[in-house]
């Protein structure tokens, strides 16, 4: 099939080297940069360090929790790691990783875009991010010492007189430069991806990952700036004399929660759906299938979009001032368009040909973890079961097997795309002994911590003198955190060892969507020409011509069916896109 | 169709006798039991979905792996099925949503009471007050003040804070509820078994978050009458009065220069 399209992009490579006459050269080119892939590598490193950073608070924690009179840390310090531990991997780690990093570099290719709508927007934003991550950690170097109210910075605990100190000033503006960097680039993927598609790439025929990005951006623009004004508000009240929040001047302390989870439970979301696009790209991709349901998977990324901010206040069960079950429902409804993932993800696998890459390795590998993350979500969305394991090690083990299953996703989406932006593989044996450390790891550490939350350990303390018996169960969950942490000296080697070593060249993986049609890595605006786009992958379609994907009863010829019902759902919108490209 | 599904699991979680615990426990009062049996539901229909996807997830894997390099068929839709593991989690979220509504009506319900204690929680400690008796428990830190209370009966608890969120939680009770300042927080509850059972703040606090104990101890009425007559103190009772408006006072910043000095 010759029907190559040779767009206008083509063009753009001569504004390329016009840009690059700067002459700017080294570090100075790189600051200076609005290329996308750049940008993207930059927040990608940036945010894989603030894991590893967050990581080794974490190892601190679990070594402190070892002995149930642990002196590793002082009281004092415990509270600022786990505060900071969970603010690093929440606000500087896990967002930026998918929305900064993998987004940035991804959609604009996925969708045949030369760069991002707002590339110098897009600069601001990674320095504001930068800026944001050391703000909040040159909290440790103050004579206070950082933050220490846990990330969630429950007033009247995070006011001056219970929290005095730089380092939760510093925590807040922190917070407020990458929240601010966190809007912008919701602002430009949503522009991106509005106005910046190829000829042919309608909205559905768009990569789910690209939709779930969509969807992430719209979120960040709905949460962010509520938590943004949260924050200035919290600020007020430490330096300005404000009781917005502090019952003594009048103010309502439960008003900080109700901010914090308006912005909070999106932000789940906003976290998790750019790692559940990253699982639908590589399991279809290493099943040699396009992604099963497609459009069941837009309608459920809509779904959750829309429910997740309806849900906020099932943080707040326990604070007995909101209405239990219209909260109760709205989590638990949050499971069906979850369960239609998973069925459609496994659904995506059957009667394929499943290629055990290290990628793909990781993507079954966060399905499983992510299953369990999500039955166990289930009960917290039970007002009864809630107050029974509320702020117990229940909830903390339950989100982190929904994150770690992000960490897994994430870890492969480096294994998937590295190849692209950087033209080389990574090592794949290497790989897959990080696959298995990270796995078993995850496992061996979020298991116990269920069964110490039933048994009644809180979180957030750094002994247990009343409780000695918890101390095996901590051990183990303990082992675990050592395997997870290995898994990341496993992937720093493999970086280290892989560097320049394996040229990946324009398709290794045999891979469906559009970024798989240019080099490895791209040419500065992406694309010197373009495949006719038909469908949600256009590289397989170019690649397999008599290979296109069938509807259900189709027979085996190449013509291209819709189900009637779903067909009638999205006919309307697809009609239209057609009329504008 | 809601009750249809809604009843048979409803059924089940408050009658679940012989049903694995799933790691969680009877506990020591009427509510806890309630919510005991729910949590067993949930667990059945955890186990059963996770089981259910969890074989296919195996069997994809072990049967699918790549064998040549042919392509497979590239089916994309399969509408029967999408409908069914759309409309079957529903019906099953709305079941549990019911099986839900049943134990938290219970749980929020505000029988009449016959004892009341005021449970208030502060940096780094609770006070436990006896309103219409002279009695009144309290402990800061490493002396893990006791709740002493009738078994039986149902108890009615005034949770408050002096300063910042505290968490009352005792794991005997499968229950906990924030202790906020500015806000009257009132559970009842109703213990069946007596003992001593241990509870400690869940809601960071502070630096000695970690140390604040309390335990409940239930006993019998009589015995209960016997420690109240025996407790009784008209002075330490006036005392806390006064000591809680002090803590409450000192937490006001009077002037906005106060917080700009903290700092």
């Amino acid at each position: 099939m010759t029907d190559l399209i040779t767009p206008q992009v083509a063009h753009a490579d001569d504004g390329h080297h016009q840009e690059e006459h700067h002459g700017a050269t080294g570090i100075l080119k790189w600051m200076t940069s609005t290329d996308h892939k750049v940008i993207g590598l930059s927040y990608t490193v940036t945010s894989v360090v603030m894991l590893i950073i967050g990581g080794l608070f974490a190892e601190i924690i679990r070594a402190q929790l070892a002995s149930p009179n642990g002196t590793i840390v002082s009281l004092a310090q415990y509270n600022e790691l786990f505060t900071m531990h969970g603010s690093v991997m929440i606000y500087l780690f896990a967002g930026p990783f998918a929305f900064g990093g993998l987004a940035n570099i991804i959609v604009p290719m996925q969708i045949g875009a030369p760069d991002m709508a707002f590339p110098r927007l897009n600069a601001l934003s990674y320095w504001l991010y930068l800026m944001g991550s050391l703000t909040m950690l040159m909290g440790f170097f103050t004579a206070g010492g950082a933050a220490n109210f846990g990330w969630v910075a429950y007033a009247p605990l995070s006011n001056s007189i219970n929290t005095p100190g730089a380092g939760a000033d510093l925590w807040i503006g922190g917070l407020l430069l990458t929240g601010f960097s966190a809007i912008f680039t919701g602002v430009n993927l949503t522009a991106t991806i509005f106005y910046l598609r190829a000829p042919g790439m309608t909205m559905f025929r768009m990569p789910i990952f690209t939709w779930n990005m969509l969807v992430t951006a719209i979120l960040i623009l709905l949460a962010f700036p509520v938590l943004t004004a949260g924050l200035i508000m919290l600020y007020c009240d430490r330096h300005f004399g404000t009781h917005i929040y502090s019952v003594a001047g009048g103010g309502v302390p439960v008003l900080w929660q109700h901010i914090f989870w308006f912005w909070g439970h999106p932000e789940v979301y906003i976290l998790a759906l750019p790692f559940f696009g990253i699982a639908t790209e590589i399991i279809a991709v290493f099943s040699k299938k396009p992604v099963f349901g497609y459009k069941s998977m837009v309608f459920a990324t809509l779904t959750i979009g829309a429910l997740s901010l309806g849900v906020w206040a099932h943080h707040m069960f326990t604070t007995g001032v909101v209405l239990l079950p219209f909260f109760s429902i709205m989590s638990l409804l949050i499971a069906v368009p979850t369960g239609i993932k998973i069925f459609n993800w496994i659904g995506t696998m059957w009667r394929g040909e499943l290629w055990f890459s290290t990628a793909m390795l990781m993507a079954l590998g966060f399905l499983f973890t992510f299953l369990i993350g999500g039955l166990t979500g289930v009960y917290l969305a039970s007002p009864p079961l809630d107050f029974f394991t509320h702020d117990t090690y229940f909830v903390v083990a339950h989100f982190h097997s929904i994150v770690m299953a992000l960490v897994l996703a994430g870890m492969g989406g480096l294994y998937y795309w590295g190849p692209k932006f950087t033209g080389y593989m990574l090592n794949e044996k290497f790989g897959k002994i990080q696959f298995w450390f990270l796995f078993i790891g995850t496992q061996v550490f979020t298991f116990p911590q269920y069964l110490l939350g039933l048994d009644g350990m809180p979180r957030r303390i750094p002994i247990y003198p009343h409780s000695p018996q918890w101390k095996s169960l901590n051990d183990w969950s303990t082992f675990g955190a050592i395997l997870v942490g290995v898994s990341m000296i496993v992937f720093v080697v493999n970086v280290g060892y892989s560097w320049k070593r394996y040229p990946a060249g324009d398709n290794p993986w045999d891979a469906q969507t559009l970024e798989w049609f240019t080099t490895s890595p791209p040419p500065h605006h992406n694309f010197y020409r373009l495949p006719q786009i038909r469908s949600e992958r256009p590289t397989w379609d170019y690649n397999h011509p008599e290979h296109r994907s069938l509807a259900h009863g189709a027979g085996g010829t190449g013509t291209h069916h819709e189900p009637p019902l779903a067909n009638a759902i999205v006919g309307m919108l697809e009609h239209d896109q057609d009329h504008d490209a | 169709m809601r009750r249809f599904v809604a009843l048979p699991l409803a059924a089940l979680a408050l009658s679940g006798c012989t049903v694995p615990s799933f790691g969680a426990h009877q506990g020591a009062t009427t509510e806890s039991s309630s919510v005991y049996h729910l949590w067993q539901g949930f667990s059945i229909g955890a186990v059963v979905i996770g089981g259910f996807v969890v074989v296919l997830f195996v069997y994809a894997i072990i049967r699918f792996r790549r064998k040549s390099d042919n392509i497979p068929r590239q089916a994309q839709y399969h509408l029967p099925a999408e409908v069914l593991y759309t409309v079957v989690p529903i019906l099953v979220v709305f079941g549990l949503f019911a099986a839900t509504l049943v134990v938290e009506n219970k749980e929020v319900a505000d029988p009449k009471t016959n004892v009341t204690v005021d449970v208030n929680a502060f940096q780094w400690g609770w006070k436990f007050t006896y309103p219409g008796t002279e009695t009144v428990v309290i402990g800061q830190t490493t002396q893990d003040p006791t709740m002493e209370i009738p078994v039986n009966t149902n108890i009615h608890i005034n949770l408050t804070s002096t300063d910042v969120i505290h968490g009352f939680y005792v794991k005997a009770f499968n229950f906990s509820r924030y202790a906020l300042p500015g806000v009257l927080n009132q559970f009842t509850l109703d213990a069946v078994k007596t003992g001593n059972f241990y509870g400690q703040c869940t809601q960071l606090c502070g630096l000695y978050h970690s140390l604040m104990f309390f335990n409940v101890k239930v006993v019998t009425m009589s015995q209960y009458s016997a420690w109240l007559a025996k407790t009784a103190n008209p002075a330490a009772f006036a005392a806390a009065a006064k000591t809680t408006k002090q803590q409450t006072s000192t937490q006001v910043p009077t002037k906005p220069a106060s917080s700009h000095g903290a700092n």
